[in-house]
């Protein structure tokens, strides 16, 4: 091969070949995730979910029935009993003691979620943290930390919780303590694999040929690369939470009455189920609904942002329109 | 060996490494992880880059030509030995005390897929060096980063795009506007255009000569490809198993080269003409690389040598001035070739199932 032969022809060759109009890894998922179907309806329910929890105030001001008030006269029948859906402007019916059950679950929705999200977002930036710090320094701290890793990962959850609940006794700082350091292990985990193939690349070197420290390349080099995986993980984890706090509300480890929340809800409808059906579906629907969107959302944005699932897709629509 | 007399003045002198050692441990696997070997990827290396000229450093995949880049790069801590730039000892210093150092040595890698971030736009890549040395920032530092676009060859337009939408070889040129930013002495192109079509490596190396030229800059120029390092090399220095077996001016060594490994080399690149491809007689080494864990004793080369004697086997022959050749080409050989010596007929004393052969 002679380079001084090609040199006038490569000149000559114009440098800049049209380049296909490119789009960003995230436009590119967003774009993938707009025509699953599923996703979207789990987007759709879920942000119906937020509004409702947030607007669960309007609510009462609408229906003059605020969450904790008991209604004896108008929201217990003769015999003590809930009101059926529909009764004396009870859009849902009451519970156990008169009180408003479609306002009550609004109400289980704002803790449901807040605890799923503020525990996820802690576990998430907890796992994130320990998972880029045991990559990158690998050696030792990789040893320690990942020990504790798999301490947390080893440890039986709902043991501890109950230990920790009746220890310090049961309240929503105590919940989303217990919740968040059982999320973070397994985020760790993953992010700390990811880390140990990403560092080995060569613009990890080349940032470190600039003369960046360690921080500036674990935050600025290595974490964008993570993002994908750590969204699945996240939006994968919060219906987690949210059952895992219905189940400490319901064992009465949880959320204290007379707050309402979706387990504790459950728990009092156990002693009515024969005679007021809506007392027991309408919080399970509510919990059931909620954990599906955000599990298929997560799988949607799993599959959107995994390069091979359009050429999937692309074949199938080649098969339906062969057809 | 020492490089102090073959250096004649000290003020064009660089990069001076003297007697470079590189060993990477070999660990046994479980818990208590024990050394059991040493890799000799570099081994008692001395060169001289000097300034403004472009040394070439040739040899085979696992010679040790990255790992001696890297040790001077200070990416890596060096065994034993010393690398001095512009005088200065800059071996195994703190990343904090060679900050200012990394201003002046820059890197331009191989892989031009692998080495810019997926996820961050060209902009913040060229950008990282001037906020990374703090010297500019907001608007004025995207008006040097595009300045450094154009100056490579790219449409400062295309600052908000992703590494993703160029070729390789654009990206090869986002690499040398990175490694350009701070305006160093010194880069090291550690294979920058393998991994390109031939087309574009010519693209990319008239652009690093342009710039040696503008910037006055030092390059230490790696690759395995002969005629690439040729084309752009002052001096050359051929490496075998982490050891220097040939240096010397680009004329000189490719010109009469004295290593048997040199001459095999040679042999082995193919050749434009057609006619002088025919006539030409390859020599063909048999044999792999021997393993860097447990190298040969005495010249790591003999096993494959075509020349090879029992004295090659028990005593490493120093890199010296041969017999006729000019004071800057230096060999490190026992018997080294004679000008229109045929290595194909060459008879070695020591039989050795690694014999090279005629093709």
């Amino acid at each position: 091969m002679s380079l001084t032969g090609l040199e006038v022809v490569a000149d000559e060759v114009a440098s800049d070949a049209p380049v296909v109009e490119g789009r960003s890894q995230w436009q590119l998922t967003w774009r993938r995730l707009r025509h699953d179907k599923v996703a979207m309806a789990s987007l759709i329910v879920i942000g119906v979910i937020i509004v409702l929890a947030i607007a669960a105030p309007l609510f009462v001001a609408i229906t003059h029935h605020p969450p904790n008030t008991a209604y004896p006269n108008t929201g217990e029948t003769a015999a003590g009993n809930p009101v059926p859906p529909g009764t004396a402007g009870f859009w849902l019916g009451t519970d156990g003691t008169g009180r408003d059950l479609f306002i009550r679950i609004l109400y289980g929705a704002r803790i449901s979620l807040f605890v799923g999200f503020v525990t996820t977002a802690i576990g998430t930036l907890a796992g994130v943290a320990v998972g880029l710090i045991a990559g990158y320094f690998g050696g030792i701290v990789d040893q320690v930390l990942g020990r504790f890793t798999d301490a947390a990962l080893a440890f039986p959850y709902v043991v501890l919780a109950l230990a920790l609940a009746v220890v310090l006794g049961p309240s929503l700082p105590v919940i989303i303590g217990v919740i968040s350091f059982f999320s973070w292990a397994a985020i760790a985990r993953i992010v700390r694999g990811q880390t140990l193939s990403i560092k080995e690349k060569e613009y990890i070197e080349a940032a470190r040929s600039l003369g960046a420290g360690p921080f500036r390349i674990m935050f600025i080099d290595i974490l964008p690369n993570l993002l994908a995986p750590v969204l699945v993980l996240a939006t994968l984890y919060i219906p987690t939470a949210v059952v895992f706090e219905a189940t400490l509300s319901y064992l009465g480890l949880g959320i204290q009455p007379p707050t309402a929340s979706w387990g504790d809800i459950l728990a009092d409808a156990q002693n009515f189920y024969q005679v007021a059906w809506w007392y027991v579906v309408f919080p399970a629907v509510a919990l059931l609904i909620t954990t599906l969107a955000f599990n298929l959302l997560g799988d949607g944005i799993r599959d959107a942002m995994d390069p091979r699932t359009e050429r999937v897709l692309a074949a199938r629509r080649r098969r339906r329109e062969r057809r | 060996m020492s490089t102090a007399d073959l250096d004649p003045d000290p003020d064009d002198v660089l990069v001076r490494v003297d007697n470079l050692v590189k060993y990477f441990p070999v660990r046994s696997a479980g818990l208590i992880r024990r050394t059991v070997g040493q890799v000799q990827a570099v081994d008692d290396v001395s060169l001289i880059i000097p300034r403004g000229k472009t040394l070439g450093l040739v040899g085979e995949t696992g010679s040790g030509k990255s790992t001696l880049a890297r040790c001077v790069a200070g990416l890596i801590p060096v065994t034993s030995g010393r690398v001095t730039f512009n005088g200065r000892d800059i071996t195994n210093l703190s990343r904090r005390a060679m900050r200012p150092v990394r201003r002046e040595i820059q890197m331009i890698f191989q892989d031009p897929y692998s080495s810019l971030n997926p996820r961050r736009r060209v902009g913040a890549i060229i950008g990282d060096p001037f906020t990374i040395h703090k010297t500019a920032t907001g608007a004025e530092r995207k008006r040097q980063v595009q300045e450094l676009m154009e100056r490579v060859g790219l449409n400062p337009e295309h600052y908000n795009r992703f590494p993703a939408e160029f070729s390789g070889g654009q990206r090869q040129r986002i690499g040398v506007a990175r490694a350009l930013a701070l305006r160093p002495q010194l880069i090291i192109c550690d294979e920058p255009v393998s991994a390109l079509d031939v087309s574009i490596q010519a693209q990319v190396l008239n652009l690093l000569t342009d710039l040696q030229r503008d910037y006055s800059l030092s390059y230490l120029f790696i690759a395995h490809d002969l005629e690439v390092v040729r084309h752009v090399s002052d001096s050359v220095a051929v490496m075998y198993l982490g050891r220097i077996g040939e240096s010397g001016p680009e004329g000189a060594v490719y010109g009469s080269p004295r290593h048997p490994y040199t001459v095999a080399l040679l042999s082995a690149a193919p050749a434009a003409d057609p006619d002088a491809a025919a006539s030409r007689q390859r020599i063909i080494l048999t044999g792999d690389v021997p393993s860097p864990i447990d190298p040969p004793s005495g010249c790591r080369f003999h096993p494959r040598c075509p020349k090879a004697q029992p004295l090659c086997a028990e005593q490493e022959p120093p890199l010296e001035v041969k017999a006729g050749d000019v004071p800057t080409h230096l060999t490190a050989c026992h018997f080294p070739v004679e000008a229109g010596e045929s290595l194909a007929t060459a008879t070695a004393a020591t039989p050795a199932p690694g014999r090279s052969e005629v093709s």
